[in-house]
């Protein structure tokens, strides 16, 4: 029971706002001698789950090109292009993205897009600016919405469409916990089952995104200070 | 074959290159940070289990202290960028297309040619690949000097700091989490507060479970086992005769709907927020909360109609 004292440090840990890094090392700390492991076998089985791990943060190697192409205006070249089209609004141009998105993982390529190849570099700067052309103007809180609601976006595509294709993690984990317990699937049986739900996906948050087309509208025309912003 | 032993080399080689910037600019824990994590991507397999331990505690007192200095401003104004883009104009996307599009490329040429690239590591191998193409091409076009895009990388890296390894941090706990048994405890309590007989209870504690536990460890993979132990295959599974498939495959989304929703999810969540320079950190989870939980009512409806 005590080893559950480790969950306890992480929400606290969270709630309370000190810093990620210092929360996760103390969380660990806790439950693995909550479980009467020694400090110094609990030492060197966290350095070896992290070493093997390392390939979680490969992403990062991205950066220089996208800091490179930054510098020289690749952020507003984004919103240029979105100028050229004065139909495009934010809403549209997410849903277009997360079809994308959804469709690409459905077909296990999981890891052509995200945040630091495309969020950041391309779609955010888009969204931005096609809300700006419907709005007029968009103050701070509205800004935040749009970026965060462009990284939400990839987020819903990627994990609602991941889980068609046959190969990813998930599937290849149920079919492995399934035959310990002596059901035996193939994996396509399963991804099947994941198109439902990613049809749902699609639905429920291309209706969020066409609501944040009617605000942006809205705001256009009345051109009042905004509600605070509440989610 | 090209592997992840490829991939370690570029990103401990670019992180060296950070930790030697960070030493000229004399910004001592950027510095030490940068390096220490250049030492795990270059020797973390030679190196061994406990002095991995004490270099992730190394890592940790840097930037959990919040000792890292935040990144220098860049030397080039807003409008001389909008001169450049107009300069460049829709070039300019070419060389950041060259990376997703080589790791489409990578990934189905790593299926075709096992010998090569490890399919296994396709699209990581081939990511690399095509980081390191599309940095020869700016070079070659833009002719910036040699260390600018390192320059301009560590800008954004330190804007990171501190989240750039939360998720592996975060993955790691999850493997102390299982070693200690912590999957084994939650499961028995879940298990005790189920209400026996009815189909409908059994199915919101399933789904719901499974978003909650997602909730807490970050990941619908550590909820996953011990939700389908114990709920999924006692009560779905044999008592009311749910068809394996379905329970199981929409049990996964409905912990997926869990990692919309929880910061303990960084690499999804905390990251963006960061790269896009939210001013809150949860302002990606905050943006997911309504599209997360009506999917999660909708898998629950799914799992009820479809599983039995």
């Amino acid at each position: 029971m005590w080893v559950l004292a480790g969950i306890g440090v992480i929400v606290l840990g969270f709630v309370l706002r000190f810093n990620p890094l210092l929360v996760v090392a103390a969380a660990a700390c806790v439950t693995g001698l909550a479980a009467g492991i020694d400090p110094l076998t609990l030492l060197a089985a966290f350095g070896k789950a992290y070493n093997e791990a390392r390939y979680v943060t490969i992403v990062w190697i991205v950066l220089p090109v996208i800091g490179l192409l930054e510098r020289y205006g690749l952020q507003q070249r984004a919103r240029a292009v979105i100028a050229r089209f004065g139909r495009a609004t934010a809403g549209r141009l997410l849903i277009l993205y997360m079809l994308f998105r959804q469709l690409t993982a459905s077909i296990g390529l999981t890891s052509i897009a995200g945040p630091a190849v495309t969020i950041r570099p391309l779609v955010a700067p888009m969204a931005e600016a096609a809300a700006e052309q419907q709005a007029g103007h968009l103050d701070e809180a509205m800004r935040e919405r749009v970026k965060a609601l462009s990284a939400a976006t990839d987020n819903v595509g990627l994990f609602f469409g991941e889980d068609i294709f046959l190969a990813i993690g998930s599937i290849l984990l149920m079919k492995g916990l399934l035959q310990q317990f002596g059901i035996d699937l193939q994996p396509f049986q399963l991804s099947v089952w994941a198109i439902p739900t990613a049809i749902a996906a699609f639905l429920i948050h291309s209706t969020r995104l066409l609501l944040l087309d009617r605000r942006l509208q809205r705001k256009a025309r009345t051109a009042a200070p905004v509600e605070a912003e509440t989610a | 074959m090209i592997g992840l032993g490829f991939v370690y080399i570029v990103a401990g080689a670019l992180f060296a290159i950070y930790a030697l910037l960070s030493l000229f600019d004399r910004r001592w824990p950027n510095a030490v940070f940068w390096a220490l994590l250049a030492l795990s991507f270059l020797a973390g397999d030679r190196i061994g289990d406990l002095a991995n331990g004490w270099l992730v505690i190394g890592l940790v007192a840097m930037a959990g202290f919040g000792l890292m200095h935040p990144p220098k401003p860049s030397d080039r104004s807003e409008e001389g960028r909008e001169a450049e883009a107009s300069r460049r104009r829709d070039w300019l996307f070419g060389p950041i297309l060259i990376v997703p599009i080589t790791a489409l490329a990578g990934t189905l040429a790593a299926k075709q040619w096992p010998d090569a690239i490890d399919p296994k590591q396709g699209t990581l191998v081939s990511l690399a690949i095509g980081v390191l193409i599309a940095l020869a091409v700016v070079y070659a076009w833009l002719r910036p000097r040699p260390a600018t895009p390192f320059r301009e990388g560590l800008r954004l890296m330190d804007s990171v700091g501190w989240a750039a390894i939360l998720p592996q941090m975060l993955a790691s706990l999850g493997a102390i989490f299982v070693l200690s048994g912590v999957g084994k405890v939650v499961g028995g309590l879940i298990g005790d507060v189920i209400p026996q007989g009815s189909l409908i209870g059994a199915v919101i504690a399933y789904g719901v479970g499974m978003a909650l536990f997602t909730i807490i460890m970050g990941n619908a993979f550590a909820a996953f086992p011990v939700m389908v132990a114990a709920v999924g295959l006692p009560l779905l599974i044999h008592a009311h005769h749910g068809d394996p498939a379905i329970v199981c495959a929409i049990g996964m989304l409905a912990g997926f709907c869990g990692t919309l929703m929880t910061p303990m999810a960084a690499n999804f969540n905390i990251v963006p927020a960061v790269l896009l320079e939210l001013k809150n950190d949860n302002g990606v989870v905050r943006a997911q909360i309504g599209t997360a939980i009506p999917l999660l009512i909708v898998n629950l409806a799914l799992i009820y109609w479809l599983a039995f």
